[in-house]
């Protein structure tokens, strides 16, 4: 495979001036990361990770620290080089090049303003060194200072300006030069909470009105899920799942995944054999050693193994005194756990309850607070019935 | 203890401050007083004057020794700086290469190596390969003398630098040497700057590695003094003493208030 992508690569041109070939095909992704491995030492930072970005995308790469997102953000920006494997942008490889010769520039965390240099100056040099014609470089650089509202603070130097300004500064800055991918490394990370959020919200709108592609690298699940139309979660170096935020929340890959994105609740068991009575509805019964019998919604892909794993996700567990009233919106609800409420955590718009079952295992139940007072509301040591639809619940491989 | 006033120092530190202050430039004092002294004898006081400072300026012997030592201080301190910088940027920006610890090692060893064997073994040298010494050879022992302190300033400036600025510039267009002239250079040219000053007043003072590596003709200001001295003390010493202080004074405020301004300027845009 990677043999077949180097003979059809394009004919090697000095690295100074590198012609773009034309797209040979209209399937071709704006950015196609093709096994790609990086090592540090004896450390496999990047594991053959292959990935696909189309032009106009909104990536988000998620990961835990250490997991290599870092490190896949700077072999894409040419800070480091692949060991093995290629970078295609438009089919073109640039694996290779150096970060100057690459149509893509990089946000960085912490910024990197030139301190020497004023808020204007910050944003024209790479328009300078582009050899950009001078009287374009006033109307580039008033046009990035409009986008990104600044006015008024282009002759500060850096160490003038608030958190939120500087990072406004740097996205102004590296889009300035217009580049095919906009690289942001933890974009956020250095903002408090309310800017975060304000900020996630301009980043949005930015990306849709540019069209440019946005890769962005986080640790914050929340600052991914909100922002990106496709997310990549990483860990030890490989991407564990690429998926819309809806479907990583709802239909996780793995354990891993599920557990990483979001709360959830995990109990282990074996697939029973199909039973005749319910072969209408297509659902597996899986015994589990802490909740009992559980029905599942068949997956997609068929299980290949007996011995699984049910995933709830907490906000899916309904909590009653009796169980669900027998009306036809609660006739799928056939998994019914019974417990003892133990800890309730009020969290403003939802309500997090936690059931010690008569095993012994803790369900988590998450409650939406749509009543201002709520007389039904659950206090620890009261008795209750959990209970959940089989779609509600996934089934895991180990 | 914090944010207590200095007017509220005990007497005990006033003291132990005064006495080691004394102790430090009391030989200076009376060495800059007798400077202006009218008197022919060293020890006695005979009126302000400043006969000997004309005195030095009609020494022709002097002069040419005081213009020697400014140049050799000048061109050594040059050299010293570009490649102490060069050093210094190979230490802290290069990959880690093979024998970087002995290479950062033989650099600093000029620091606490004595002197006479530093000028003992350029004199060697500068024998062996049947060099004719004069300024060339005093100015090429000063650098490899000062060389050492630049790098050190430097690197210690270079440490401190945010990696990342210069992949900021890499990142917006620059090549890497380009990347250096255009962000890195510019934030650490106060660090140069005051390695240069350091190593100019390095090679003013120094008279061990001079006198090994000197020739006839060329001798340094400093070399030049030590040996009036032998002859006995004249007040015209005193006179050009001091004018080497004063210059050396002015240097060196201006290099710590360059190095201010470095650590004022330009740290690393660190988030709020």
């Amino acid at each position: 495979m990677a043999e077949e992508l180097a003979t059809s690569e394009p004919p090697s041109e000095p690295l100074a001036a590198p012609a773009r070939p034309a797209p040979v095909a209209d399937d071709i992704p704006l950015l196609r990361i093709d096994a790609v491995v990086k090592q540090f030492g004896g450390f496999r930072a990047v594991d053959r990770l292959s990935l696909d970005i189309g032009a106009g995308e909104f990536f988000a790469l998620l990961g835990p620290s250490g997991c290599g997102k870092t490190t896949l953000l700077r072999m894409l920006a040419g800070f480091e080089t692949p060991d093995e494997g290629q970078i295609l942008l438009d089919g073109w490889d640039i694996g290779k090049l150096l970060p100057h010769e690459r149509p893509v520039n990089m946000m960085f965390q912490n910024y990197a303003l030139f301190p020497h240099l004023s808020v204007r100056d910050n944003i024209a040099f790479g328009l300078k060194r582009a050899g950009m014609a001078a009287s374009d470089i006033v109307a580039r650089v008033a046009e990035m200072v409009a986008l990104v509202k600044l006015d008024g603070l282009e002759k500060r130097k850096p160490d003038q300006l608030s958190g939120g300004q500087k990072q406004r500064v740097a996205l102004a800055r590296a889009l300035a030069r217009r580049p095919r991918i906009l690289l942001l490394d933890e974009p956020l990370a250095a903002l408090d909470k309310k800017l975060r959020e304000s900020t996630q919200a301009e980043l949005m709108a930015l990306q849709r009105r540019l069209g440019t592609t946005f890769i962005v690298v986080t640790h914050d699940q929340d600052e991914a899920m909100t922002m990106a139309d496709r997310i990549g979660v990483m860990d030890k170096g490989r991407l564990e799942q690429v998926a819309t935020p809806r479907q990583l929340y709802e239909a996780p890959a793995s354990r891993w995944v599920a557990e990483f994105v979001g709360d959830i609740n995990l109990f282990e068991g074996q697939i029973e054999p199909r039973d005749s009575r319910l072969a209408m509805a297509p659902r597996l019964t899986v015994t589990t050693r802490d909740a009992g019998t559980v029905y599942v919604a068949e997956p997609r892909q068929p299980v290949t193994r007996t011995s699984v794993c049910v995933a709830i996700r907490p906000e899916k567990v309904k909590l009653s005194r009796y169980g669900p009233a027998p009306n036809t919106d609660n006739a799928q609800a056939i998994n019914r756990l019974e417990g003892v409420v133990t800890d309730v955590s009020y969290l403003g718009g939802t309500t997090t309850y936690r059931v010690k079952l008569d095993s012994g295992a803790v369900l988590r139940s998450s409650m939406a607070n749509t009543a201002r007072i709520d007389i039904d509301a659950y206090s620890p040591t009261h008795r209750v019935v959990a209970w959940f639809t089989p779609d509600d619940c996934l089934v895991l491989e180990q | 203890m914090t944010g207590r006033p200095l007017s509220r120092l005990s007497r005990f530190n006033v003291a132990s401050l005064a006495l080691g202050l004394a102790f430090l430039y009391l030989p200076i004092v009376i060495l800059v007083i007798y400077s202006f002294n009218a008197s022919r004898l060293v020890t006695v006081w005979g009126g302000w004057s400043l006969r000997w400072y004309s005195e030095f300026f009609n020494d022709r012997a002097m002069l040419d020794a005081a213009w020697m030592s400014l140049r050799v201080a000048a061109v050594s301190a040059t050299l010293a700086t570009g490649l102490g910088t060069l050093a210094a940027v190979a230490l802290s920006r290069g990959e880690r290469f093979k024998g970087r610890t002995l290479f950062s090692g033989m650099l600093y060893a000029p620091l606490v190596m004595p002197e006479v064997i530093t000028g003992l073994s350029l004199l060697l040298l500068f024998v062996a390969l049947n060099a004719e010494r004069g300024f060339w050879t005093v100015t090429i022992a000063h650098t490899t003398l000062t060389m050492c302190f630049v790098t050190v300033v430097v690197q210690s400036r270079l440490g401190k630098l945010d990696r990342s600025l210069e992949e900021a510039a890499m990142d917006l267009g620059c090549d890497p040497l380009r990347a250096f002239v255009s962000v890195t250079l510019p934030l650490i040219l106060p660090s140069i700057v005051a390695g240069w000053m350091l190593a100019f007043t390095l090679s003013l003072d120094d008279v061990v590695i001079a006198s090994f590596t000197t020739g006839p003709g060329s001798a340094t200001l400093p070399i030049r003094i030590y040996s009036e001295v032998r002859l006995g003390v004249k007040p015209q010493i005193n006179a050009i003493c001091t004018l080497v202080l004063a210059l050396i004074a002015v240097v060196i405020v201006a290099a710590s208030l360059a190095t201010k301004l470095t650590s004022t300027r330009g740290e690393s845009a660190a988030p709020l």
